[in-house]
């Protein structure tokens, strides 16, 4: 199991670094949200996996899960989506203001060089 | 106090001259010299108690965490240097009075020269070496703002620059170098340090520590190869050169290494550097003085020429030495204080300061030829005059020089080859202003200054005359207690008599003085002096060839970093996080732990199969982006099923929420940006951002992989035993949010408020052309707002809206809370606008976003304040159980006030983050 989370944590970040350092804005908006998950998840697993002990208290219950990493993840994804939103308007505005998408803000003809 | 009270008077002070100045510039000066007297005199009254070998200390702690203490001590040697720095001040202060021109910012001057005295008297009479570090820097500063008080002058903006960063950066050697002695002494207070001279040259850093404590000494007292800032500081006013290149800036150098003495000197290390440097010095700048045509610049390298005959004499280790050195400082500081005056006095009044221009000025100044006179003779260590005795201390001890084996006489010949050189460059200072001829084309008709401008020459040739002819009656005392400071110890026998019988130092004398009279003659006659010019300094040119190479090396540095395009930003940076992750990797090891994995079920491995399959089709179609977007939105749902799986109701909540919002946000934003993305990275870029990619994933999992596989060490029995006695609630997750940190969630909602108001403010209003036609040429669709849907979202509303309360107040208890419900809440109004448009919607649903998002924090900042009134903490909670009819048994808890303000910011930002966006480009509807 611990594989199975360990490699889907792998696949999101690689995804989400690969769309992050593409050229135009969506694309790096997806990576990013790609990027996010892959990090909600990676904190959220630092609690270990647990399965069937929700952290909420009740008489009898044979463990919990750990909280804090889930507190932590709960406002992180609420943040990753205020985050998301915000590139977007500015992507948004880019477009209109410069006339392209390119997150340089310049469009370059022909295929780039690699720096 | 006395202590604290002298450094602050001219610190604070510093001001009144500024105002002052309104009444006149007398009284500008006179507001300085009060400010300045006022620390004299309590210096004085300590007199009786310092001389009679006592010490005054005083402290008061500033910053104990890192033994940085406003610790003060009065000792001879502090004494000694506040008397020069205070009174030579105070003279200096009066004659700056005249020489200052009615074009001249008087008040200035006075504030800067106030500022530079206390950062003086701040280094001589610290007791805590990062205290004095502290004062040191200010002096560094203070003397720049002082060097380029003419700030018109090119020249003087250069000067002052180049001083600032030879000191500055002497500073920051000096720093470390203090941090290391602090490290090995455990403490940075001087008692402390000044008893452990065994520890401290037992150690293994001593080396290190004290080439970087002396690259400080060296660059402020202007040594060998550093001194070249020197002569480039003369373009201050000559009251600027006179206070700081007698008393004060260069001898802070020697001072340190004098208040350091008792345990850095006595080692091989200590005598081949600081004596090597300082007898280079000596030699080098006494040869290069000879040819200055400039007054000053005759002064400036006669200035760095006995700077290096004190670092000499420290260095040389002998106790003997110790006393002569702290004796030149006395007389340096006397005599070259009234020679730079009598220089500025001749400019002052001729308008030139160049010796070829300047001759025969006898007739026009007898009274200031005479005082020069005697402070050059002062300087070239004529009999009678103060320099005399401490020369001739200087010449015994180069002879009983010992470390230096078979070259015994390398010392004691330089020694006597400075003294020529110097008995030359004095002579030229009075034979070629003085007499020589007549002047040749001056500005002005010289002429004797106003009384007053030379009364401060008056009293320090006094002194010299004073000090040179009854030393026992004079100086003795002073002399006494600050080489006993110095020397930590008893003092050695030593005699100031001025004749000694016929001795070998003697001999010494008469060579220097008679080959000294030779060698300008020479010069003058049989060299033509006046046409001899120099070459600039070595040291400037490699000065400024270092600082262009420092400044192209950052411009390459800069451009290459920084040359404007995201991409590379975020390929170093993911270049430089790999770089820093792989380091802990290839330092421990990689190895899992012992924990032994869970078993896998076959619901998982499909959900693992689904998550990376829509990730990995997210970036093969990511140039379809609708298509990408599919995808994207098929990974956040598995992601939600991550956390449903392993216990985390409340994240599969929220990112299901989260994600349906998400997704409308980019398909609005989606509409507004072309459709697809052109293929134009070059196969290089891509394969080059594949292996960033790879090796990111791989560095995460296999980061994920060495944690889970290791048990855990947890603080969260804390929250799980707290939650329900301490915080009311039994879902911990939310009990953590709003209560226990619920500071955090605080600052969180206002991350979100600020994004919010942040897309608001970038894009409200923006209008742009709505296309017609979608990419593949086809209308969009007729009935944009659906009759079915539009039905079913009305009768949804209500429901959605009791759920989302349902999930408000039920949050502290069971998965739901703020956050969830607002995101509920949110989905349901915004579905409203998607199935009836922008128009009806408003018309029906009168909500002011941004006022809701004021409220919604105002509430849950309301309910933190309000735990003042009870006398606790900010945010404190308190929770009673109530019984409602219906509702049975409800905890109520202040917390749930607190979440409601959270619930209520969540709803107004996703409304209005969305709604902004939506409206960007929408027609005006039928």
């Amino acid at each position: 199991m611990e594989l199975l989370v360990a490699s889907a944590i792998g696949v999101l970040v690689a995804c989400g670094v690969y769309l992050l350092l593409r050229g135009r804005t969506f694309p790096v908006v997806l990576g990013l949200t790609l990027l996010s998950y892959g990090v909600n998840v990676f904190i959220f697993v630092m609690g270990r996996l647990q399965s069937g002990a929700p952290p909420i208290i009740k008489p009898g219950a044979a463990g919990y899960a750990d909280p804090l990493p889930q507190a932590l993840v709960l406002t992180a994804i609420v943040i990753g989506f205020g985050m998301t939103a915000f590139v977007l308007a500015l992507a948004v505005k880019a477009r209109f203001a410069l006339g392209n998408d390119h997150v340089d803000g310049v469009e370059r003809s022909g295929p780039e060089r690699v720096p | 106090m006395t202590l604290l009270l002298i450094i602050l008077f001219p610190l604070l002070g510093a001001a009144l001259p500024a105002v002052a100045v309104r009444w006149g510039r007398n009284a500008s000066a006179g507001a300085a010299a009060g400010v300045t007297a006022i620390p004299l005199a309590l210096l004085l009254f300590e007199t009786p108690r310092v001389l009679a070998g006592g010490t005054i200390e005083a402290g008061w702690r500033w910053v104990p965490a890192i033994g940085l203490d406003l610790t003060f001590r009065l000792d001879g040697l502090g004494f000694l240097f506040a008397l020069l720095i205070l009174g030579i001040g105070l003279l200096v202060i009066l004659y700056a009075r005249y020489y200052l021109s009615q074009r001249d910012p008087v008040g200035r001057f006075y504030v800067f020269l106030l500022l530079f005295m206390g950062a003086m008297l701040g280094i001589v009479l610290s007791d805590n070496l990062l205290l004095l570090l502290v004062f040191w820097e200010l002096t560094s500063l203070s003397s720049f703002l002082l060097i380029g008080y003419w700030k018109h002058h090119a020249d003087a903006r250069q000067g002052a620059r180049m001083a600032l960063a030879i000191t500055g950066g002497g500073g920051l050697a000096l720093l470390a170098g203090v941090l290391l002695l602090g490290h090995i002494v455990g403490s940075f207070e001087l008692p402390v340090v000044l008893r452990s001279r065994e520890l401290i040259q037992g150690s293994p850093l001593y080396l290190p520590m004290l080439t970087l404590i002396l690259l400080g000494a060296f660059t402020k007292s202007a040594q060998f190869p550093f001194h070249f800032w020197l002569p480039h500081a003369m373009s201050a006013p000559t009251p600027v050169s006179a206070y700081l290149h007698s008393a004060t800036m260069v001898k802070a150098g020697v001072f340190l290494l004098a208040r350091l003495y008792p345990v850095l000197s006595g080692s091989d290390a200590w005598f081949y550097l600081v004596s090597g440097t300082g007898l280079v010095t000596l030699v080098f700048a006494a040869y290069v003085a000879m040819f200055k045509h400039d007054l000053k610049g005759l002064l400036a390298y006669s200035t760095i020429s006995h700077l290096g005959l004190i670092m000499l004499l420290f260095g040389l280790s002998t106790p003997l030495a110790a006393v002569a050195g702290v004796f030149h400082i006395i007389n340096h500081a006397t005599f070259k204080a009234s020679l730079f005056m009598a220089a500025g006095i001749i400019d002052h009044e001729s308008g030139s300061r160049d010796m070829r221009r300047l001759n025969g000025l006898w007739k026009y100044m007898p009274h200031t030829a005479t005082l020069a006179m005697v402070a050059a003779a002062s300087m070239a260590g004529v009999p009678l005059f103060n320099g005399f005795l401490s020369k001739e201390m200087f010449f015994t001890e180069a002879l009983e020089l010992h470390q230096t084996g078979t070259l015994w006489w390398i010392v004691p010949a330089a020694a006597t080859l400075a003294g020529v050189f110097a008995v030359a460059y004095s002579l030229r200072f009075i034979h070629d202003v003085f007499f020589n001829g007549e002047p040749v084309d001056l500005p002005r008709t010289p002429h004797e200054p106003p009384r007053w401008m030379k009364v401060p020459v008056e009293i320090l040739v006094v002194l010299c005359l004073l000090v040179g002819i009854f030393p026992a009656y004079t100086v003795a005392p002073l002399l006494n207690v600050a080489a006993g400071s110095v020397l930590g110890g008893p003092l050695p026998e030593f005699d100031l008599a001025i004749w000694h019988g016929f001795t070998f130092p003697l001999l010494m004398s008469v060579v220097a003085l008679s080959g000294g009279v030779l060698v300008y003659f020479a010069l003058q006659y049989r060299f033509n002096l006046h046409m001899i010019v120099q070459s600039p300094s070595p040291g400037r040119r490699f000065y400024n060839r270092g600082l262009a190479w420092l400044t192209g090396l950052s411009e390459i540095v800069t451009g290459g970093l920084q040359n404007g395009s995201l991409q590379r930003y975020l390929a170093l940076l993911v270049t430089v996080i790999l770089l820093a992750g792989a380091f802990p990797f290839w330092q421990l090891g990689w190895y899992s732990g012992s924990r032994s994995p869970g078993m896998m079920d076959g619901g998982s491995g499909v959900a693992w199969l689904l998550l990376v399959v829509s990730a990995a089709c997210t970036v093969i179609w990511h140039r379809q982006r609708l298509l990408a977007l599919v995808f994207v939105g098929v990974t956040g749902l598995m992601v939600s099923l991550i956390f449903v799986r392993f216990s985390a109701p409340d994240l599969a909540l929220t990112q299901i929420l989260v994600e349906v919002v998400s997704i409308i946000l980019l398909l609005l934003a989606l509409y507004l940006l072309p459709q697809t993305t052109p293929r134009e990275s070059s196969v290089t870029r891509r394969m080059r951002d594949a292996g960033l990619a790879v090796a990111a994933g791989l560095g995460a999992a296999g980061l994920v992989w060495a944690v889970l596989t290791r048990p855990q060490d947890t603080i969260s029995g804390f929250f799980l035993e707290q939650s329900v006695p301490g915080g009311g609630g039994s879902n911990v997750v939310n009990v953590i949010l709003v209560d226990f940190r619920g500071f955090d969630t605080f600052g969180e909602i206002i991350v979100l408020a600020i994004a919010a108001l942040g897309i608001y403010a970038m894009i409200g209003g923006l209008r742009v052309e709505r296309p017609a036609l979608d990419p593949a040429r086809r209308p969009w669709a007729a009935d944009s707002h659906p009759l079915l849907l539009r039905v079913a979202s009305r009768i949804l509303l209500p429901l959605a809206l009791m759920v989302s309360v349902y999930l408000l107040l039920r949050g502290h208890n069971e998965p739901g809370g703020g956050f969830i419900a607002g995101l509920v809440t949110a989905v349901a109004l915004i579905t409203q606008y998607l199935a009836s448009g922008i128009a009806w919607t408003e018309a029906r649903l009168r909500l002011d976003h941004q006022r809701m998002i004021g409220i919604g924090v105002l509430i849950a900042a309301l309910t933190g304040v309000a735990s003042w009134f009870f006398g606790a903490p900010f945010l404190t909670s308190a929770f009673a159980h109530w019984h409602l009819p219906v509702l049975g048994e409800l905890p109520l808890a202040s917390a749930m006030i607190f979440d409601l303000g959270v619930y209520l910011t969540v709803v107004a930002t996703t409304m209005l983050m969305l709604v902004t966006l939506g409206k960007i480009g929408a027609r005006e509807e039928v």
